[in-house]
């Protein structure tokens, strides 16, 4: 149905705008800016904050803007005042009920009720502390999240993104009036519910009522402490997003500059995530082709097809709740930094001449559900826990920021060996479709001898942000080895953010779907969009991300996992080949089944 | 001792023995036209509270073009002081479910819910056997329009209709924004006609007896009779159908004790008229409307007090998802109290008016927006009561 054009005047100004814009967007359009706090460009409306309202000529009530569409004639005023008084009430309403130590919180100085009692110069607000009459909980129970009721406006983006980015629904509106409140079910602490940790209602929560667990001050104590080498690891996505809380504008490739912060920082050894990213493609891919055998030649029933990859915590919890009956389809690899922790701690720890109690494993993260999978009991394969401390993108930030750096002016380095060389596969893993990118260039060239079929190995069909990606790939021509893949057409799926995930389970679960492999993972774009990323995120600043990792990749002079000489290297003086007995044993994992609420 | 001096109506009640859905089979032979412009004329707003003209409401829903639409009467009476509502659930249901059927047949929805206040959950057993002898019915005239009962859990809220629809699909009872409003979207995203009880009854009685019939009764402004929820300081708390377009003089000459000192109209959310403005309030469209409830309160009556549990519920009540209404009434309520202690300054009552005119603009949906009514006008009529 074709839309109509509608007019009206905002502030005396003409708007012609589509039938359905809101008025919120309409001003947009000519420059007028509307404050808003539920709104959020990743979410569905709420209307429910009400600072967005703004008069309409005629009417009784005010509009919320972000939830009121245009119509004909409409005219619109953003600054009367009505609509000043309006606004002002309801930022002092909502301060008179929040935390407002703002010098003693988290989101200090990254906060949107902050910056909006900051341009209305609430300080004369009169209205009652509310605070003194309840009792909030601050619940710190999770390893990777913190949730403060006392600095809840009840926005509820939080909501939003669990059930409607996400599936989860592990937090919830409970209550009614003066006692609602964002809560869990039966209010169990985060740790004790479906909770993914995936850290996506952090990206988007206005205040501080919800922040990742940090361990800034351990992870200084570490590199303070004389008889500890501290290794550090940084994963793809870090090196595209540590730049917008560094000063720089979304899409700057920081990698080198990330590199020399973090030596100044002190760290003993700058190492890469994306190293242990190529090892994943190693194991991963040969999983997958052995999983392929068993099923087509030896005809083995308990191997499971499709594979699911393994790199996402959020992915994996999500898995051990909704879909545990699938968790055999689930690649028994781990994750790169779970790859990385245990071969810093033996191989790495072998080479140097460290012992191992000595090493402090750390790695910088775009994730919050990595915390949580660094505590793991099963990730312990060295003998100790084997990533001691996972920090976000943004807690590295704060620490550059912290130790007086000047980012922006820093000369590029590199990463240290061993452990430090990656290729352009590797970085990719930050994107959604990226680790199955990675995979098919190197599977599809064990297998056939052959690069990938597309120009410069850009497997343009996986990248992009649409939900659920599919592709399928024909394998000709194969090596005499691989003669049972000869004309096997490959069906593959690709699924970003947790709703979509949940979409392909269903699919998979229901024995709808005849795919071989799927990629997941737990956030919008994958890991670039991750709980530990920069805030705020949008649709724009994850697409500008995501340009920077293709680049990335585009630049580096190995693009294959396979390639990697550190790769090579490992598999012949330590790990022997993928998925040997010692791979087993280091790089690989098992699951839990959990109950679905 | 008891005037009675106002006029009693019997519309709502009356006549019930005869009514044996005959009302239902004689609309069934008019044209949906000619229903909704019989409702149009008879001037009928809705006697939830609101005051939306029903046949407007009617004309909106069928002229959407959807194959499934809903009827759905509103039942939960939830406004503290008014219990019309139930007086009509149990004496006379027959009308009801008539009323909802014509609505059916003229809007062109086959599918009815009575959504009912959780509180009057022993109403069912009777309202199942009298919506049994209406399919009956329905199936002999060849009626497609079934009814079912839903139930509410007790919140407040639920009463406000998009709040209604939410519950009725298994979510948080939390109001929609509007638009679209819910000829347009309601019950299920579908064209949905809502009226409250006596509405529906109104409109049957309104169908029985035409509109010239009707418009004999009331005002310009408030056509017709209401059925009254009196209840306070008066010797004769009770449902009463009177004529509209009284003013409050006369009405507390009819039902007060002889020492009423204010009336709060419409409920908690309504507004409190003081003895010194009986005699220029008409209760109506013209003055102040109503739901239904009528409270009286004499000179024993603290309108601290009063004030003070209407804000205590509100404050409970509340859903919670908008800041206004969420954050207002707490302050509105902590405030007086501070007030009362010497914790503000009595000048700190014009601070909280002002409040209370941003919720009554910017709150989400009628909760909200009503608060504004009782607190400004106890306040601003019984000032030294809050403040000593």
């Amino acid at each position: 149905m074709a839309k109509y054009e509608v007019n009206l005047k905002i502030n005396d100004i003409p708007v012609t705008v589509e039938e359905g814009t809101t008025i919120l967007d309409a001003a947009r359009k000519v420059n007028i800016h509307i404050p808003t706090l539920c709104a959020h460009p990743d979410l569905c409306v709420a209307g429910n904050c009400r600072v967005c309202v703004v008069e309409q000529k005629g009417a009784r009530l005010l509009q919320a803007s972000c939830a009121t569409p245009v119509s004909e004639g409409m005219e619109i005023y953003t600054n009367s005042k009505q609509v000043r008084t309006a606004r002002r009430h309801i930022i002092e309403l909502l301060l008179s009920e929040h935390n407002a130590d703002c010098t003693k919180c988290y989101k200090n100085g990254n906060c949107e009720l902050q910056d909006l009692a900051h341009d209305y110069r609430v300080s004369d607000n009169e209205l009652l502390d509310l605070l003194q009459f309840k009792n909030y909980t601050i619940d710190d129970f999770s390893p990777s999240i913190i949730k403060d009721d006392s600095k809840c406006i009840r926005c509820q983006r939080c909501v939003r993104t669990c059930a409607q980015l996400q599936h989860v629904s592990a937090l919830a509106v409970a209550y009614k009036g003066e006692h609602q409140k964002i809560s869990t079910f039966f209010e169990k602490p985060m740790h004790a519910v479906v909770c993914t940790n995936c850290g996506q209602c952090i990206n988007r929560c206005p205040t501080g009522a919800l922040v990742e667990k940090n361990y800034i001050d351990q992870v200084w104590d570490a590199i303070y402490d004389e008889g500890k080498h501290v290794v550090v690891q940084t994963a793809p996505a870090v090196r595209i997003g540590l730049g917008e809380d560094l000063g720089l504008a979304p899409g700057n490739r920081v990698t080198g500059k990330m590199v020399a912060a973090l030596r100044r920082l002190g760290f003993d050894s700058v190492l890469d995530t994306d190293f242990s990213a190529d090892l994943t493609i190693m194991e991963e891919g040969t999983e997958l082709l052995t999983r392929l055998k068993k099923v087509l030649v030896e005809k083995d029933d308990s191997v499971a097809l499709p594979m699911m990859t393994s790199c996402s915590p959020g992915w994996i919890k999500f898995q051990e709740h909704k879909y545990p009956n699938l968790l055999k389809n689930l690649s028994t690899c781990k994750s790169p930094q779970q790859m990385f922790g245990p071969l810093a701690k033996t191989f790495f720890a072998e080479k140097k001449n460290i012992k191992a109690e000595n090493i402090v494993s750390v790695s910088i993260m775009p994730c919050t559900a990595k915390k949580y999978e660094a505590e793991r009991p099963e990730m312990r394969d060295s003998g100790f826990q084997d990533v001691d401390y996972v920090l976000t993108t943004r807690e590295l930030a704060m620490m550059i920021k912290q130790a007086g750096i000047d980012f922006e002016h820093l000369e590029e380095e590199k990463y240290d060996s061993i452990m430090g060389e990656s290729t352009g596969a590797a970085v990719i893993f930050g994107a959604t479709g990226g680790v199955m990118e990675a995979a098919l260039r190197t599977a599809y060239e064990i297998v056939t001898g052959r690069e990938v079929p597309f120009k410069n190995l850009d497997i343009k069909p996986v990248r992009g942000f649409e939900g659920v990606k599919e592709a399928k790939v024909t394998i000709q021509d194969v090596k005499p080895e691989w003669g049972f893949l000869e004309g096997a057409e490959l069906k593959l799926a690709i699924a970003h953010g947790l709703a979509n995930a949940n979409k392909v389970m269903k699919a998979v679960s229901e024995g709808t779907a005849d795919y071989h492999f799927i990629e997941i993972m737990a956030c919008p774009g994958g890991c670039l969009g991750g709980g530990g990323q920069p805030i705020p995120t949008s649709p724009e600043i994850r697409q500008k991300r995501m340009e920077a990792i293709y680049e990335e990749d585009a630049n580096m002079p190995i693009r294959k996992s396979h390639e990697n000489p550190e790769i090579v290297a490992i598999y012949e003086e330590f790990l022997g080949e993928p998925n040997s007995h010692k791979a087993h044993e280091l790089l690989h994992t098992h699951y839990t089944k959990r109950k679905a609420y | 001792m008891q005037n009675k001096n106002l006029k009693r109506v019997d519309l709502i009640f009356g006549e019930y023995a005869a009514e044996k859905y005959k009302t239902l089979q004689n609309a069934l032979k008019r044209s949906p036209e000619e229903i909704i412009n019989e409702l149009l004329d008879s001037g009928l707003k809705g006697r939830g509270g609101a005051g939306f003209p029903t046949g407007l409401k009617w004309k909106f829903t069928k002229q959407e073009n959807s194959a499934v639409k809903y009827v759905i009467c509103n039942a939960d009476e939830g406004e503290p002081g008014t219990f019309k509502d139930r007086e009509i659930l149990c004496r006379v249901p027959r009308k009801i479910f008539a009323g909802m059927a014509i609505c059916g047949y003229t809007i062109g929805a086959k599918q009815g819910f009575l959504y009912l206040r959780g509180e009057y959950r022993y109403l069912l057993p009777d309202l199942y056997k009298e919506l049994d002898i209406y399919h009956e019915h329905a199936k002999k005239f060849g009626l497609d329009f079934t009814i079912e009962i839903r139930m509410g859990s007790g919140a407040y809220i639920c009463g406000e209709e998009s709040a209604l629809f939410e519950s009725m699909e298994g979510k948080r009872g939390e109001p929609r924004n509007k638009p679209p409003y819910p000829t347009k979207a309601g019950y299920l995203g579908k064209p949905t006609c809502i009226n409250n009880v006596e509405t529906f009854v109104t409109s049957l009685m309104i169908i029985r007896h035409g509109a010239e019939y009707y418009k004999k009764l009331g005002t310009q402004d408030s056509r017709g009779s209401k059925v009254f929820s009196v209840s306070g300081d008066t010797p004769v708390a009770d449902i009463h159908e009177l004529e509209l377009g009284m003013t409050v003089q006369e009405f507390v000459d009819d039902f007060g004790d002889g020492d009423t000192k204010a009336v709060q109209i419409g409920g908690a959310s309504g507004m409190c008229v003081p003895r010194k403005k009986f005699a220029d309030t008409i209760i109506g469209y013209e003055g102040v409307p109503t739901g239904g409830s009528m409270m009286l309160f004499n000179s024993t009556r603290s309108m601290y007090n009063i004030l003070h549990d209407y804000l205590e519920f509100f404050a409970e009540e509340s859903c919670g998802q908008c800041t206004p209404c969420r954050v207002g009434c707490q302050q509105l309520l902590k405030g007086i109290e501070a007030v009362k202690r010497g914790e503000k300054k009595p000048e700190y009552l014009e601070t909280l008016k002002k409040l209370a005119a941003t919720m009554k603009t910017a709150s989400k949906c009628g909760l909200g927006q009503s608060v504004a009514n009782p607190f400004t006008s106890i306040v601003n009529n019984f000032r030294e009561e809050i403040i000593y």
